[in-house]
This record gives C-alpha cells, sequence and structure tokens, in this order.
C-alpha cells in the first residue's frame, strides 16, 4: 500500500541525503520524494511516497522523528490527500499523428509546450495515476523522453503542518 | 580569538579535563591551542583508539568523552569507534580537522568527506563552515552527544575555519526546533504500567545498558527489591544488579544464563527497561510476546515495537519511570515465581578444567572476586567477552564492552579511557590474543601517560569464537583461524617495562590474581586456555 509523507526540515546543505541515506540504509523504499522551500525560508517540506505495511511506516516516522534536522513528520490519510506531480513528456509527432496527440491533449487536460517537425511535447500536472494513463497513451506515439517531479500533497480541510 | 581558541575554550566551558587524539596538520591550530589549556591530552598510537578512550570516559564520567584527529585518515580510523559508540548509544563527541575550506571537494591531500562517512554511525554531524557558528555548533554538540538517546556527535573543522577570528560567546541554552527528546512519564501509560505489575504473577524485568546511560542503576535495584521482581539483564546491563543478588537471574540470550532465559520463556509480564531487544539477546521476538505482555520502557520512540512488539509502551527517561514506580508499586505476589526460579538457577554450572590449560573461568572468578567493589571490568570481544559476561563477579562496579558492534580490539583502549575517568579505581581489561593484537600498540601510551591497567590476555592461538562457528557449523573445517605466530605476550610487555606473567594450570590461578591486582602499576597476565575451550 502505498502510503504519503510529509517532511519539514531545516533548509540547510546535508539535510536531503540525510533523509535518502536513511531510506536507503533501512531498506525502505521510495516511490517518489519531490523537495521545495516553505512559507517560511528557513524550512522545506518534502513530500516522500513510499511503499510497505503499517509496521514499515511506524517505523519510518519514528526513524525521520529521529533525524535532527526533521522538524515535523505527517502522514497523510489517504482520504485527505490532495496530490500533484507535473510530467513534461516529448513523443515523435508527425503531420499524421499530430491531430490525434492534440486530441488526446484536450482530453487529458494536458498543454503543449513545445512542437517541431518530428516532435511534440507535452506537460502535464495532475494526479500521479492520472499521468501514468498519459503516459500509457502516448506509448503508441514513440515517447522520446519522460521527466515528472514526483508526487508533491497537501492535507484537505484546514489542517496545517507548521514548524512552529 | 582563533577559531581553534575557540574550540578548546568550549571545551572548558564543558568541563572537559582530558581528551584523547592524534594530531596532523589539518587540526595543529587546535592542537597549538591545547598546549596553553588545562585539558590533559591523551597521544594515542591509532585514532581508532582515542574514540574507544573517549567513549569509555564518557561511558564512566556520565559526560560526552571528547576524541580528536586530523583529516582524511585521521578521521577515518575514528569511524569504528564512532559505530562503536553509537550502537551502544555512548556520549562521545569527536572533532575532526578539514583540509581548507576553499580546497573541499578538489581531492587534496588528506581529505576525505568524514560528515558523509559518518552520517549513519553518528547522531549528528557538523561541517563548520565559519568561525562564527563555532560556539553554537561546540553547544548543541555537547547536549546533543549527552541528552535523550546519547550518541556520537561529530565536528568537522576545515582548518582556515581554525584560523578565522571569532568573537567568542558561549550560548547559555540550546534551541534545536527538530530535537526535543521526551524524558517524563505519560501518566496514564506508567498508571497502566503500575497496573500491569500489581496484577503479575511471573514478572521480570530485562534492564540494559539504557538503565546505565540514565543513571538510574540505584533505582532499578529498588524497584526490583520493593516489588520482589526478579532481573536479567543484557550483556549492556551486566552490573546493574550483583552477581549475587537473589533477584538476579543473570545476562538473557543465545549466550546467556539458562535460568535468565527460562524466566523470560515462562514470565506472564516482561518490563523491558532501557534496552532495544536486540538479536542477541532477544533471540525469539515474535514468540515470546504471543505468551506474555511486554512493558517497553525506552527513552527513544523509535525503539518501541521494531524489535518487538510492547503492550504498553512508556518513552521516557529510566529514571524518572522507575523513580515513579517506587513510589507507586507495593510489593508483587511472586513467592511461587521467585521459589520456581530459584530451582533453575545454578542449572548446567561448572565448566569443565582441562589439563595443560587454565579454565577462563576460574581465572575471570578468581580476579573478580578480589576486586574492590566498585572496579571496572572491561571486556573485549570473542569467547573472551562471553566467559566474561558469564563469570565475571559484579558488585558496584562497571562491565563495559562494544555490546551492539562487537568490535575487537575494543578493551585496551576503552580500559584506558576508564581508567582516567574513574576516580583513581581499579581497571582490569580482558582481552583475547585476537583482539589484544589489534590494539596492543597501546601498551606505550599506558607507560607514557602512566595508566595502571590490569590486562589480562586469553591465549589459545586462534580465533577462538570464529574456530566455534566453523567446528559448529562448517564440519570443522578451519579456515584462516590459526593466530599462531604472535609473541609470547608477557615477554612483549615486559620489554615496555610492564611486569607479565604466563599461567597454564589451575593451580597457579589464584597466585596470578594476587599478582595482577597487587602490583603498582600496569600488569600483564596471559593464560593459556585450550582452543576446545566453548563460549
Amino acid at each position: 500500500m502505498k502510503h504519503t509523507i510529509s517532511v519539514l526540515v531545516e533548509n540547510h546543505a546535508g539535510v536531503l541525503s540525510r533523509i535518502t541515506g536513511l531510506f536507503s540504509r533501512r531498506g525502505f523504499n521510495i516511490d517518489s520524494l519531490a523537495v521545495g522551500v516553505t512559507e517560511d525560508k528557513s524550512v522545506s517540506r518534502m513530500t516522500i511516497v513510499v511503499e510497505g505495511d503499517s509496521y514499515t511506516v511506524e517505523q519510518m516516522e519514528k526513524q525521520l522523528n529521529k533525524v535532527v534536522d526533521v522538524i515535523k513528520v505527517r502522514t497523510i490519510p489517504q482520504q485527505e490527500l490532495i496530490c500533484r506531480e507535473l510530467m513534461l513528456i516529448k513523443c515523435n509527432a508527425t503531420g499524421r499523428t499530430r491531430s490525434e496527440l492534440l486530441d488526446i491533449a484536450k482530453i487529458m487536460g494536458a498543454d503543449i509546450v513545445d512542437l517541431t517537425k518530428t516532435t511534440m511535447t507535452l506537460e502535464i500536472c495532475d494526479t500521479p495515476d492520472r499521468l501514468d494513463l498519459l503516459e500509457e497513451l502516448l506509448k503508441a506515439y514513440n515517447i522520446q523522453e519522460v521527466m515528472r517531479t514526483g508526487t508533491i500533497a497537501l492535507q484537505k480541510g484546514n489542517a496545517a503542518i507548521s514548524a512552529r | 580569538m582563533t577559531g581553534a581558541k575557540a574550540i578548546v575554550t568550549a571545551l572548558e566551558r564543558e568541563g572537559v579535563t582530558t581528551v584523547f587524539g592524534y594530531p596532523g596538520a589539518a587540526i595543529c591550530p587546535v592542537y597549538d591551542c591545547l598546549a596553553d589549556s588545562p585539558i590533559c591530552h591523551i597521544l594515542v598510537r591509532q585514532e581508532q583508539n582515542a574514540g574507544h578512550a573517549a567513549a569509555a570516559y564518557g561511558r564512566i564520567s556520565g559526560r560526552p568523552g571528547v576524541c580528536i584527529a586530523t583529516s582524511g585518515p585521521g578521521a577515518l580510523n575514528l569511524l569504528t569507534a564512532l559505530a562503536t559508540a553509537y550502537m551502544d548509544s555512548i556520549p562521545l563527541v569527536a572533532i575532526t580537522g578539514q583540509v581548507s575550506s576553499d580546497q573541499l571537494g578538489k581531492d587534496v591531500f588528506q581529505e576525505a568527506d568524514i560528515t558523509g562517512a559518518a552520517e549513519p554511525f553518528t547522531k549528528y554531524s557538523f561541517l563548520v563552515k565559519s568561525a562564527q557558528e563555532l560556539p553554537r555548533v561546540m553547544k548543541e554538540a555537547f547536549y546533543l552527544a549527552s541528552t535523550g538517546r546519547q550518541g556520537p556527535v561529530l565536528i568537522d573543522v576545515p582548518v582556515d575555519v581554525q584560523n578565522q577570528q571569532v568573537e567568542f560567546s558561549y550560548p547559555e541554552s540550546v534551541m534545536i526546533r527538530g530535537y526535543n527528546p521526551s524524558t517524563r512519564p505519560n501518566l496514564l501509560q506508567l498508571r497502566r504500567v503500575v497496573e500491569a505489575i500489581a496484577a503479575a504473577r511471573r514478572p521480570v524485568i530485562c534492564a540494559g545498558g539504557g538503565v546505565f546511560s540514565a543513571g538510574a542503576r540505584e533505582q532499578m535495584r529498588q524497584f526490583a527489591q520493593r516489588c520482589r521482581i526478579p532481573v536479567v539483564t543484557t550483556m549492556m546491563g551486566i552490573g546493574l544488579m550483583p552477581s549475587d543478588h537473589p533477584l538476579y537471574l543473570g545476562m538473557l540470550g543465545s549466550f546467556g544464563c539458562s535460568a535468565a532465559n527460562y524466566a523470560i520463556r515462562h514470565s506472564d509480564l516482561l518490563i523491558l527497561i532501557g534496552t532495544r531487544a536486540g538479536d542477541r539477546a532477544m533471540c525469539q521476538p515474535g514468540v515470546v510476546e504471543k505468551r506474555t505482555r511486554v512493558i517497553h520502557i525506552d527513552i527513544d520512540p523509535a525503539e518501541i515495537r521494531k524489535n518487538m512488539e510492547a503492550n504498553i509502551p512508556l518513552v521516557a527517561d529510566a529514571r524518572l519511570v522507575l523513580e515513579a514506580l517506587v513510589d507507586e508499586c507495593g510489593p508483587a505476589d511472586t513467592g511461587m515465581w521467585l521459589a520456581e526460579l530459584q530451582q533453575k538457577q545454578g542449572d548446567g554450572a561448572g565448566y569443565a578444567d582441562r589439563e595443560g590449560f587454565v579454565n577462563p573461568h576460574r581465572v575471570i572468578a578468581a580476579i573478580t572476586s578480589r576486586l574492590e567493589e566498585d572496579a571496572i571490568y572491561v571486556a573485549d570481544v570473542g569467547l573472551n567477552q562471553i566467559w566474561s559476561a558469564r563469570s565475571a563477579r559484579m558488585q558496584n562496579g562497571r562491565f563495559l564492552t562494544s555490546g551492539g558492534m562487537g568490535t575487537m580490539g575494543y578493551a585496551l583502549p576503552a580500559a584506558m579511557g576508564a581508567r582516567l575517568a574513574s576516580d583513581a579505581g581499579q581497571v582490569v581489561a580482558v582481552m583475547g590474543d585476537g583482539g589484544f593484537q589489534m590494539s596492543m600498540q597501546e601498551l606505550s601510551t599506558l607507560c607514557q601517560h602512566d595508566i595502571p591497567i590490569k590486562m589480562v590476555v586469553f591465549c589459545n592461538d586462534c580465533l577462538g569464537m570464529v574456530r566455534q562457528i566453523q567446528r559448529e557449523h562448517y564440519g570443522e573445517r578451519y579456515e584462516a583461524v590459526d593466530l599462531s605466530g604472535g609473541p609470547d605476550f608477557a615477554a612483549l610487555a615486559q620489554v615496555y617495562g610492564i611486569p607479565a606473567m604466563t599461567v597454564s594450570q589451575n593451580s597457579e590461578i589464584d597466585r596470578a590474581a594476587e599478582a595482577l591486582l597487587s602490583a603498582r602499576g600496569s600488569f600483564l597476565l596471559q593464560c593459556r586456555v585450550s582452543p576446545d575451550e566453548p563460549a
């Protein structure tokens, strides 16, 4: 089962390697990890998506909490999750296929961000499974490159994680 | 003042009087300031031993021990000692020199990414980029090492930072927003613990090194006595109870006493205090919890349910919990249970003598029964560690060993550190010929700094523990366990001017123990033991 963990950390050098090192040496598998600065510039927020049973997730939370640079840890309940991911995807597009790709982009809510005589690059910001779907649909058009940012997430409602 | 002076001044402010180290180019500014400081510097012969010595100093003094090394190989040699201290939760502050900050990352002479390398083995590590940070970093390092679950902290200081000017103002307090260890017990959980103890008929306490870390040995003894609950300890917990205490059943685990393991298997309430229930102690996690309720008291929330299920977890300082339990718990109804356990004690006792060799258990008993009551016993790793754990008679002294990491070569440097932290008390270092040869260069440190250590070296000319594994699990195919070729260690000690003696008969043991302990300074007792002597 997938779990989404939000982690507030000190925004200074070395923190990312402390977190990733912890996951690898404890044998926890990361599906995706995204980091960015928060409203407080001294604090970064990580969204970590992991696969594991409840024992593993409990251990992850506890081990994360032990890292001195970690300020807060919260696993966001599945039903409370607002999550988004950004993907850029480049595939072959010639005269014949271009209009088919435009149809797919329109239906999926993706933007065309670059176009050449032979390729088209799409941008989509949506939930990770919608990104998977778009990627699946574009497979027939010979995908050249895919880049995904990793999932970012907040909790629904008025709940907020704060460094204070 | 300079950054180097700020480091030394901060050490003085932290009350540090002894440091262990080995200099090099990148740490020279700090050594230059040490020359003007009242802090005593012990020059070891290899940096790993500075780490072990400082860790043992920390274990005995209750304050972080301090070790110093230079950049590159000096710092890297500390790694094993840092990992050893981390595994056993020992307070330690390591200060390393680093190449000049404008050279960082360019693979210059003696550069190594020590903060990166030490990351998995330290509670925290600092790479100091400006001397302005040094007062805060030093304060935080000592705070982190000595609070919560204790452990090693590394401070890496580029040589140019040591030479920068800084206005020294030592912080009064520490504010780290990601670090707030909870020490006070939750009252609801405490109530559940008290009720569980009152309802138990077959309770047993399993106490570990965390009780020593909390400075709670006395409170633990009071709790056991007041509630009449039998006690087993992990290897790190040896010495929490006097060996001859009627409630004490010995060490548990794969190399433990049968009575201790029987008590765990047949209890209805297992009270874990200051122990992570590691694999060597709790051989069958997942099985024990099915039969008994488990109370787990630990300062580190991450230990709860890591190795063992816990019905009643209590995250708090062991001392505060035990003080509360002494106040709130009455004598438990354990008469039948204690009588049953009484019968199990002494089961399997008696270790066979072997012609032409001494019986190591007799040697350990002869020495420890003659020790001052607060003597420090340091065991190395291997067969000697197991013999020591089983046969050392403890009163109010300490039993130091590398419990978690099992680092050979620990005993001699640790004994040096322990002796310097103790108030001129007796310190015995018990080793095998394998472990002794990993740190015997420190004999010259003992001589140079006049540190009296009573050394016992069990010689079987082999790596006995590995040999036993090869005997029992690899069809007696002995490979790379033959240690012959070593010198006569008694003669070696005498070359250093350390008196020594060799025994190979049980009849000689008493005289040898007298000679060892009556010597004014260091003494080395070499004991011939059979390569077939089992753990």
